[in-house]
């Protein structure tokens, strides 16, 4: 059920070849439900890598299971080569996790001297400060922060000790836009750098501005994975859906429609722009009726991309193909 | 100490004793900060065993004796009994079921921070939070209620104390590891109010019933009070020895428990 579109031998990553993190024929269950469904996923040195995906899907045990704080109920996770509890590993890496309640009472700076400790050769605090832009507030206790303010202290400590690897488990979440770019920023800070990013999000635009390489992840399973321009591609254009009497080959022909599926007494069209494609139906089809535009938002790429994965098992040979089969 | 050896089960990682000591100073440091500011801590932890002891020990019974020792300095050694527990108690279990509960011990667990740390760094604090209590409270009745012992037997009671706080330490992190972030400071009260009042640190041993003082001789708190009030002159001439071994036991046993959540946690997060 792994798709992948981009062929390893075809990334132009200078050490591409390293392998940092990876989930191996991973399963994971919580009793009845299964997080993970046979993952397989590798993080290149140097690489950001965005697992995309809705609430649920499976990013943040993904993540668990690369810091070593749970493990697989079958397959590996793998960090440097080796296991992710070992210590050694954890002093390269950096996390930010979704965390309920962090310590209140201590200051800004107070949590990033603290953290800080924990590693070998640790930013210095005013660096620190100074990339999440918190200098300003370094003797605030976290309590009184805004929502967006302990994001980015949580950010701080994920990137106090320098580490190699970087692990974000929605970075952005409850960021107002100028903290984003400020993330952002020193996301791509740290590529420059020669550090390694994973990040999660369910923002397609995050991981189209930040990512080398995206994942998406459905279900406990990757369905896609690609650069962020194939991905978009996929995502990109407007469904349009209608009651038409015009025949499915004929549409299929209509300039600008990507894929065109019978769905009960309708027809549900993908283009990659809806106005000229409805000019033209409206022009052919004189009875034409129950016409329906919506733009094909990452949700609906979701179900466009599982649908497919489901009944072709590659969604790359989407498109008019899947039509054929049935 | 159960903690210990489980921390060992991992890879070590090579640090310098030097870098090691500042980690878990700075974790201790930061422990001890984050619950003197925490005025639930501050407020419950401190003034209920001072504001009692001021109450009972000064204004109102300050010229009585019992059993030949005056009433402020019995009071001492059982109001510092009383404080000790409360500050052992609530400084491990109320923080540790919040860390477990809400995320916090993930963060910390993903970083490279040695584990026992954050015990260690719980324990410290309550031990210096227990050394503050009985410091104030011989202040309190030094200047107030006319305490006066020889300078060595203070520091054998400050000690005692201080050290028995690690029983009440090792209990709370059981409770830490069993309770969820609410229901912690509730739990921690229904076990220490009973058991302070059964262990005769709130009305002296020899005015309780008879049925209380049979269950107070398996009550930790009761043998942590007879210990100090031994120093004082007022004890109940039973072995030290005894009251020792009771503490260790009880020590023993609440760290086991805590050995199982612990394990529980593990499993949970490993499943």
């Amino acid at each position: 059920m792994i798709a992948t579109l981009e062929q390893p031998q075809r990334t132009d990553y200078s050490n591409a070849d390293v392998i940092v993190a990876s989930l191996e024929a991973v399963n994971k269950n919580y009793g009845n439900v299964r997080a993970l469904r046979g993952v397989d996923f590798r993080v290149r040195a140097g690489e950001l890598v965005a697992l995309l995906g809705p609430n649920g899907a499976g990013k943040t045990t993904a993540v668990k299971l690369l810091l070593g704080l749970m493990q697989p109920n079958s397959g590996r996770a793998r960090v440097f080569g080796g296991d992710p509890t070992n210590p050694e590993n954890r002093r390269r890496t950096g996390a930010m996790l979704q965390v309920g309640r962090v310590p209140e009472t201590l200051r800004v700076c107070e949590h990033i001297d603290l953290f800080s400790s924990y590693y070998e050769k640790p930013m210095s605090a005013a660096e620190v400060l100074a990339a999440v832009g918190l200098e300003k507030l370094r003797d605030r206790k976290f309590g009184d922060l805004s929502g967006g303010q302990r994001q980015r202290v949580l950010f701080a400590l994920a990137i106090c000790g320098d580490p190699d690897l970087l692990f974000l488990d929605e970075p952005t979440v409850g960021l107002d836009v100028e903290a984003r770019r400020m993330v952002w920023d020193e996301i791509r800070k740290m590529i420059a750098r020669g550090k390694t990013v994973l990040l999660t999000t369910h923002y397609l635009q995050e991981a189209d501005a930040l990512a080398d390489r995206v994942a998406v992840i459905h279900q406990g399973e990757i369905i896609a994975e690609g650069t962020p321009s194939e991905i978009k591609a996929k995502t990109a254009g407007k469904r349009i859906r209608c009651v038409s009497s015009l025949g499915i080959d004929v549409l299929r022909q209509i300039p600008g429609v990507t894929e065109v599926k019978e769905d009960r007494e309708a027809v549900e069209i993908h283009a990659v722009e809806a106005e000229s494609v409805v000019r033209e139906l409206l022009a052919r089809d004189a009875h034409l009726c129950g016409l329906e535009i919506t733009s094909a938002g990452l949700e609906e790429a979701f179900l466009a991309l599982t649908h497919d994965t489901a009944r072709n098992g590659n969604p790359t040979s989407r498109s008019i193909r899947s039509e054929e089969m049935q | 100490m159960s903690t210990a050896t489980l921390t060992l089960t991992h890879p070590q990682i090579q640090r310098s004793p030097r870098h090691t000591a500042t980690i878990y100073l700075k974790e201790a440091k930061y422990e001890f900060l984050k619950n003197l500011r925490l005025r639930m801590y501050t407020a419950s932890v401190l003034s209920f065993p001072l504001m009692f002891y001021v109450l009972f020990g000064l204004v109102l019974n300050s010229k009585q004796a019992i059993g030949g020792t005056s009433v402020p300095m019995y009071l001492i050694a059982t109001y510092g009994t009383f404080g000790v527990m409360g500050a052992s108690l609530f400084g491990t279990a109320a923080g540790l079921a919040s860390d477990r509960g809400l995320g916090w011990l993930q963060v910390k667990r993903a970083s490279p921070m040695p584990p026992f740390a954050y015990f260690a760094a719980k324990v410290v604090t309550s031990m210096i939070f227990s050394a503050v209590i009985v410091v104030a409270l011989f202040v309190l009745g030094f200047t107030l209620g006319g305490v006066r012992m020889p300078v060595a037997d203070f520091a054998k009671l400050l000690g005692t104390l201080v050290a028995g706080s690690l029983p009440f330490s090792a209990m709370g992190l059981a409770v830490g590891y069993f309770a969820g972030p609410n229901s912690a400071p509730p739990t921690i009260n229904l076990i220490y109010l009973p058991m302070s009042f059964c262990s005769g640190l709130w009305v002296p041993f020899m005015f309780l019933p008879s049925v209380v003082r049979q269950i107070a001789l398996v009550l930790p708190p009761y043998h942590l009070s007879q210990l100090a009030l031994g120093i004082v002159g007022a004890g109940r001439h039973e072995s030290n020895a005894t009251h020792w071994e009771v503490l260790l036991a009880f020590t023993m046993i609440c760290l086991g428990v805590a050995r199982i959540g612990f394990q529980r946690d593990q499993e949970k997060m490993y499943g």
